[in-house]
């Protein structure tokens, strides 16, 4: 089945598809509202990380060949998550390299060249900053490592956000440090990891900001962790939820901006 | 209380017990060595080492953004560094034997040591062929590789480290936890108490009312150091850099004691690891640019020592050059983990590090610590030992190292290449293993996963509560719940919601019966 010309598919990675529902769903809703067409192939699952970065590489090969053919007859593939994108351009070549065949090889390449985060679509492809989003809180934003030093999304997350109306951003201290998730460094190390995590949400209640922004999910499955143990009261928030919210939505729901609260 | 003492095999072969020379650090013994993430707990729990990292680590890692941001072209000086480095180890055949050939005929003479038994019994043998009993160091991490210093004091011969850290590391029974700052983990004050404590037993002691002022207790050093250059005949180096073209040897340092040390003695030995050679003198401009701002964030370092071999009635009249493998050949054979013999011992990577700055350098069992150790020491000594197994693990996999380091190594690639040889070599029917399969497979087909899913919408709604706090179960779970709670899967998946959306739109696999 070959998708029609530009139409963007959404990779919603597995932990948002089973976690975070909200994030894809906020996607979509925020791409449809920028006058996308977007599918969510059903064949999807996995962008194999963590398997790769446990040392799995043949166990990472399922989710590397399917990742190609679910999506490679689409003009775009849009993910909300800096470390899942990070890893189809920077892991699938080396894995289809070492374990896959040229043909697989030269498949991979054609796909990591249309596979976008969330922001750097938004900004690059769309080219639009203001995405007529309303977020009338305070918030601070962690980079995440991935984002920043692999798939490499610069200052677009803070371009989007500053654009929000409504929306106070405060800077957080060091952001660019490690928060300690790491992934199965998280359960391999524990100790190690929440001693990082702590030091985040250290710096992140000295902010003051009623929401933590971060474009990985799996980084704010950690630091909410960490917040909900303490009742620290903040709450982890995905970019692409607060890019969805528009002051119509908050009309209709007659509540504050919270779709869902609690632990991420 | 030198009196600790040693069984030792003297020339003739005859053991004999003699009383300890030099201050005894803790033994490592990789057998048994506990794994990363139970050294990192015990260190965790050190305040005072934690408050003095997370205080040192920040000052000079701020330090050295400034000096690198002075220069534009640091990215330039980067590419460069690496492709020197690449192309040395590429040819790294040819360019010892040229080495070799410089420094022979300059005068120095060279030895090849395969491991570290062979480079320490040359130490051994040059030493006693002198009749002392006794050598000074300059700091040297390839002496610290080969744990010659242990070496000298079973044959009865004492080590003297003259580096100032080396020095309080050496007198309180320690380990170096910084390639750089090998005492980092200690404060002024612990300094002053080490000084206090040993100092005396083991030469000139400290003055009267010692504080902990850092100028005093430096002046103590000096004093307590002096002595012991004025009567050294020998003396033990190693080397930032050894160049083919020239045979010339390479010493930056900071303090002026290695150029001591360099300088006084009549007999020099430099243990000098293969991958420390660089073709010509020219290629000192780019790494002279690069290590002082990547260690110790200074423009350029107080001290370069160089020497090339023998010169009459100046310095050494005897110097000797011991060229050490000890494991670099086997990590050159790896086409994706050779990038660590790139390094230049800068500890840039060390002092960015979000794990070390935490945990410190002991977690490591390793004179390596930090990024580059988790890469390096799992190659050098291999991956049998539960700690060298667990190293590659000992990262989140952030990045940062990669970004700071000088040489550009590639940090996190070559943890995540060592993880997969680990689990290579350990195929037997863990938990791990069966489980990352059955994930594997699962993740195979997007019908299998949206099974998974179903399982877990239907945890998620039976789950009482909006999410899981600390659970018994060991392994994963409760080192996940121990500190953090869980969130519980969705009530309803994505997918599940989309099929559903798609229903409602009359498409999908439901069309036409909408
Ligand atoms: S790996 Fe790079 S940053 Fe780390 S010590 Fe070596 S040269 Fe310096």
């Amino acid at each position: 089945m070959s998708a029609p010309t530009g139409t963007v598919a959404l990779f919603a990675t597995c932990i948002n598809d089973l976690m975070f529902p909200d994030t894809p769903k906020a996607v979509v809703r925020l791409l449809e509202r920028l006058g996308c067409t977007v599918d969510f192939p059903l064949s999807q699952t996995c962008c194999g990380q963590p398997f790769t970065n446990t040392g799995y590489f043949k166990e990472a090969m399922p989710s590397v060949r399917n990742y190609v053919e679910t999506f490679e007859s689409y003009e775009y593939v849009v993910g909300p998550s800096g470390s899942c994108i990070g890893s189809v351009r920077d892991q699938h070549p080396m894995l289809a390299g070492r374990l896959g065949d040229p043909g697989l090889q030269r498949r991979v390449e054609a796909i990591v060249a249309k596979t976008y985060d969330l922001s750097e679509f938004i900004v690059d492809v769309l080219g639009v900053t203001d995405v007529g989003a309303y977020f009338p809180h305070t918030v601070t934003y962690h980079s995440t490592c991935h984002s920043l030093r692999v798939t490499k999304v610069g200052d677009r997350p803070y371009r989007l956000l500053k654009a929000v109306r409504g929306l106070t951003f405060v800077e957080l201290p060091d952001s660019d440090q490690c928060c300690g998730f790491g992934g199965t460094f998280s359960v391999k190390n524990p100790d190690t990891s929440v001693a990082m995590g702590t030091d985040k949400v250290r710096h992140v209640l000295d902010t003051g900001a009623e929401y933590l922004v971060a474009g990985d999910n799996s980084c704010l499955l950690h630091l909410g962790g960490l917040l909900s143990r303490m009742e620290a009261g903040v709450r982890p928030i995905h970019l692409a939820e607060i890019l969805a919210r528009t002051e119509e939505d908050l009309v209709e729901a007659g509540t504050s901006a919270n779709s869902e609260g609690g632990v991420r | 209380m030198t009196a600790e003492p040693t069984e030792t095999v003297a020339d003739h072969g005859v053991p004999a017990v003699h009383e300890r020379r030099t201050p005894a650090p803790p033994p490592v013994t990789l057998i048994g060595m506990p794994k990363f993430p139970k050294n990192a707990k015990k260190e965790l729990g050190n305040a005072q080492l934690r408050s003095n990292l997370r205080h040192a680590t920040t000052t000079i890692r701020n330090k050295r953004a400034r000096v690198v941001q002075e220069l534009p072209h640091w990215e330039q000086l980067r590419l460069a560094g690496e492709a020197i480095k690449n192309r040395t180890l590429r040819h790294l055949d040819d360019y010892l034997i040229q080495l070799e050939e410089s420094l022979t005929a300059n005068g120095a003479i060279v030895h090849w040591a395969n491991d570290a038994d062979e480079a320490n019994q040359i130490v051994i043998d040059i030493t006693r062929s002198k009749g002392v009993d006794e050598v000074v160091k300059v700091k040297s991490m390839a002496t610290q590789e080969i744990d010659l210093n242990e070496a000298l004091e079973e044959a009865g011969i004492a080590a003297w480290e003259t580096d100032l850290a080396e020095l309080i590391v050496q007198l309180g029974h320690d380990r170096p936890s910084h390639i750089l700052v090998p005492a980092i983990h200690r404060n002024r004050s612990e300094v002053r108490e080490i000084f206090l404590e040993e100092m005396g037993r083991y030469g000139t002691p400290p003055p009267e009312g010692l504080t902990d002022d850092p100028a005093m207790l430096a002046g103590a050093a000096r004093v307590h150091l002096r002595d012991k250059f004025m009567r050294a005949k020998v003396a033990v180096s190693g080397a930032n850099f050894a160049i083919a073209e020239t045979g010339t040897l390479v010493v930056v340092e900071s303090e002026g004691n290695g150029r001591m040390c360099l300088t006084l003695p009549e007999t020099l030995i430099s243990i000098v690891g293969i991958e420390k050679t660089l073709p010509t003198f020219a290629d000192l401009e780019v790494f002279m640019q690069l290590l002082p701002r990547s260690s110790t964030a200074e423009r350029m370092n107080p001290y370069t020592s160089m020497w090339s071999g023998v010169r009459e009635g100046d310095g050494p009249q005897e110097v000797h050059v011991v060229l050490v493998d000890n494991g670099r050949t086997k990590v050159l054979a790896d086409e994706v983990g050779r990038q660590a013999l790139r390094c230049i011992r800068c500890s840039a990577c060390l002092n960015i590090c979000p794990v070390y700055e935490r945990v410190g350098g002991h977690a490591y069992g390793s004179v390596y610590p930090g990024p580059i150790g988790a890469i390096l020491t799992p190659q050098l000594r291999g991956t049998a030992s539960e700690v060298d197994k667990s190293l590659p693990y000992a990262s989140s996999l952030c990045g940062a190292c990669f970004e700071v380091c000088p040489v550009r190594i590639n940090i996190p690639e070559v943890l995540v290449h060592l993880r997969n040889k680990v689990v290579e070599e350990n195929p037997g029917p863990s938990l791990q293993n069966i489980g990352m399969k059955a994930g594997g497979w699962l993740m195979g087909k997007g019908s299998r996963f949206g099974m998974a899913g179903k399982g877990a919408e239907a945890f998620g709604t039976v789950w009482p509560g909006s999410k899981i706090g600390p659970l018994p179960i060991p392994g994963w779970a409760a080192g996940w719940t121990g500190a953090r709670d869980m969130k519980k899967p969705a009530t309803e998946t994505f997918r599940d919601w989309w099929k559903k959306r798609e229903k409602t739109a009359g498409r999908g696999d439901q069309e036409g019966q909408a």
